[in-house]
């Protein structure tokens, strides 16, 4: 028999029954669209998540002193062995693959202006912070080194900062403001970057010259941590290495023995968030697979009962000369047809499912065109599957039988 | 011979129900020539079913030869007796057999649906062909539930008629039929003998069998009497006397 010919006699048939062809195909309908609305919300919080972290800066590497250990116990990092400005100035001076640099001290801060106060964090920091880390000045101006060396008291803050000190909109550049009673001048303003990853404020953050805040605020010779930017994404192994080598040398530790140090890059948090939400994704669409499946077995389902209310009809095909690929051919038409429209509707559903989840609950919704010939052909692999096996059932008749099938 | 359409030699066939065997025929020999008009008549249980399905290539035999316009069955495969059936045979059952919801048109279409070398326009030509040789051309759009017992009958036997058989076997033709109905359809058959196609009736009714050209008997898988019959009953002489019950009888 001819395709077309075969095409025709199936959409003919599914249509002697639309009802049950309508309820079959449901099956595969919200199988696909769900799968296609899962994998969306899965695929959009991947990308959210890693547009969150690239803004961080996606060069980033921290030195962090490692914890120390005395007679197997291990006290709290940074307790015994610290980084000092030495270790800083080594890393900058000797690493090619180090672009920016910066040696950090952090401390918490009661923040007082005229008549309002807040408490947040205070960063000492050379002025490659702000590269490093993708900060922009709204207004004002960041400090300089030369602020830095005669430790200056002037400082940037965050939106969040502002807003508690000098309300919404207040232009805070110029102020004086006092930090643990100690008088501050701010000098810029930094642009708005929202929340990370981890639902931190990133704008509620005080900015200050590192030697100001070592030496005046908290009177310390060491530093906490040395924050650097390789000169590319692709430089970080290489980065990593020579600021282990330096640091190494300058501890006085063989190569064979364990860094008292760690170094963290943003690309391993990157990666083990991104591996999170693929897990979540798989973990979602594989749910939606199984309605996907179980609309399959809707189909073997009502195609069996087909079979054997057509068993006369099969039997007529078979005596006027159909052979037993050509009753297959047909059943199995017959069964991928309805795969085959409900995986379109399905598509369409789960496109219109996906972008009313965006817009009703905000959340971020990506659609890839991967996802829809995935689940698309999926569905249409679970029609071929599905129908096989009452395809075959029908070829297998005996025409005699089947013609005398009351 | 070149007219000789069936031959079958010590045909033999043995159904097997669990340690039971059922010798439905006990070696049948027939020859059945161009332009036969052949009844074979028998009680049920005489075999005539079996031997039916034998010779439309829907079963084949336990032992035995049969050759159907030369070709051997016995070798045939599930495949190629489908396409024996396709091309050489053309069935007419007792029940008419047609697809529902399905046209006249196009069920008379659907043997040549299975033929690929067949255009789409030729099976529609054809299809109106055979529709137009038992007079229901003007009915070729109408659904079987549309159309009455004789009527759906005609369309079975345009069906039969559409692939150019060389032989047409009607299992019980008759059987569901009244009277004036049947002898109706006999008269077709009748005319398409006429014009020299081959045709073969299974029935139990002597009185369908008289207007054949030959009787064949079954009995307990054996035939017991094979006689011609010289100036057979005409049923087109035979319908104009007989009345009219009505035009629309339902079955």
């Amino acid at each position: 028999m001819k395709l077309g010919n075969q095409l025709r006699a199936a959409l003919r048939s599914l249509a002697k029954n639309k009802m049950r062809t309508f309820l079959t195909m449901l099956g595969i309908i919200i199988g696909v669209a769900s799968v296609i609305a899962m994998l969306a919300i899965g695929q959009g919080s991947k990308e959210s998540i890693q547009s969150q972290i690239a803004n961080l800066g996606t060069n980033l590497l921290t030195i962090y002193p490692s914890a120390s250990m005395t007679g197997g116990v291990r006290s709290e990092a940074g307790t015994s062995v610290k980084l000092t400005i030495d270790d800083y100035k080594a890393v900058a001076s000797r690493c090619p693959a180090v672009m920016y640099s910066t040696p950090v001290v952090r401390t918490s801060g009661q923040l007082i202006a005229i008549n309002q106060n807040w408490r947040t964090s205070v960063w000492g920091v050379y002025p490659d912070y702000f590269p490093i880390r993708n900060l922009v000045i709204e207004s004002g101006n960041a400090f300089t080194m030369t602020e830095d060396r005669t430790a200056q008291k002037v400082c940037v803050i965050g939106h969040t900062v502002s807003t508690y000190l000098f309300g919404e909109g207040g232009d805070p550049v110029g102020k004086q403001i006092r930090i643990n009673k100690i008088p501050f001048k701010i000098i810029g303003l930094i642009a708005p970057k929202g929340q990370n990853a981890w639902g931190q404020d990133q704008d509620d953050i005080v900015i200050a010259p590192f030697t100001t805040v070592q030496e005046r605020m908290l009177t310390i010779t060491y530093i906490n941590t040395i924050m650097v930017s390789a000169t590319s994404e692709k430089m970080i192994p290489e980065a990593t290495d020579e600021i282990t080598q330096v640091l190494k040398e300058r501890h006085r530790l063989g190569p064979s023995e364990d860094p008292d140090f760690t170094i963290r890059s943003q690309a391993d948090i990157a990666n083990a968030a991104s591996a999170t939400s693929g897990i979540l994704t798989v973990l979602l669409a594989s749910i939606a697979s199984i309605s996907l499946l179980v609309g399959g077995i809707g189909i073997m389902n009502i195609m069996l009962v087909s079979v054997t209310e057509r068993t006369r009809e099969i039997g007529i095909r078979m005596g006027v000369g159909a052979r037993g690929r050509d009753v297959l051919l047909q059943f199995l038409i017959e069964a991928l047809m309805i795969s085959l429209i409900g995986g379109i509707i399905g598509v369409g559903l789960g496109i219109l499912t996906s972008e009313l989840i965006a817009h009703g609950m905000s959340w971020p919704i990506t659609i890839t065109i991967q996802s829809i010939l995935l689940s698309f052909l999926f569905s249409t692999a679970i029609g071929i599957f599905f129908g096989w096996y009452p395809a075959r059932k029908a070829a297998n008749l005996n025409p005699i039988d089947a013609l005398r099938y009351e | 011979m070149d007219d000789l359409i069936i031959t079958v030699k010590n045909l033999v066939k043995v159904y097997k129900m669990g340690d039971l065997e059922v010798h439905a025929l006990r070696g049948i020999d027939m020859e059945i020539r161009k332009s036969d008009f052949v009844a074979i008549m028998g009680k049920s249980g005489s075999g005539k079913s079996t031997f039916m399905n034998i010779i439309g290539c829907l079963d084949v035999p336990t032992k035995g030869d049969y050759f159907l316009d030369g070709v051997d069955v016995k070798k045939m495969n599930r495949d190629q007796l489908a396409s024996l059936r396709n091309k050489k045979i053309g069935f007419v059952f007792q029940s008419f057999n047609l697809l529902s919801r399905t046209s006249a048109l196009e069920n008379t279409e659907l043997p040549l649906m299975y033929n690929s070398k067949i255009s789409s326009k030729e099976m529609r030509e054809r299809a109106i062909e055979a529709l137009k040789s038992v007079g229901l051309a003007d009915r070729s759009h109408h659904f079987p539930n549309q159309m009455s017992g004789g009527e759906q009958q005609r369309v079975a036997i345009a069906r039969a008629l559409v692939n150019n058989p060389v032989v047409i076997l009607a299992d019980e033709p008759t059987g569901n039929l009244d009277s004036r109905t049947s002898v109706e359809v006999m008269d077709i058959f009748q005319q398409l003998n006429k014009i020299g196609i081959t045709v073969v009736i299974v029935t139990h009714e002597p009185d369908i069998a008289s207007y054949t050209n030959r009787n064949i008997s079954f009995k307990d898988g054996k035939i017991l009497k094979d006689i011609r019959i010289e100036n057979p009953r005409s049923a087109s002489v035979e319908l104009i006397s007989m009345p009219v019950l009505s035009e629309e009888e339902t079955i």
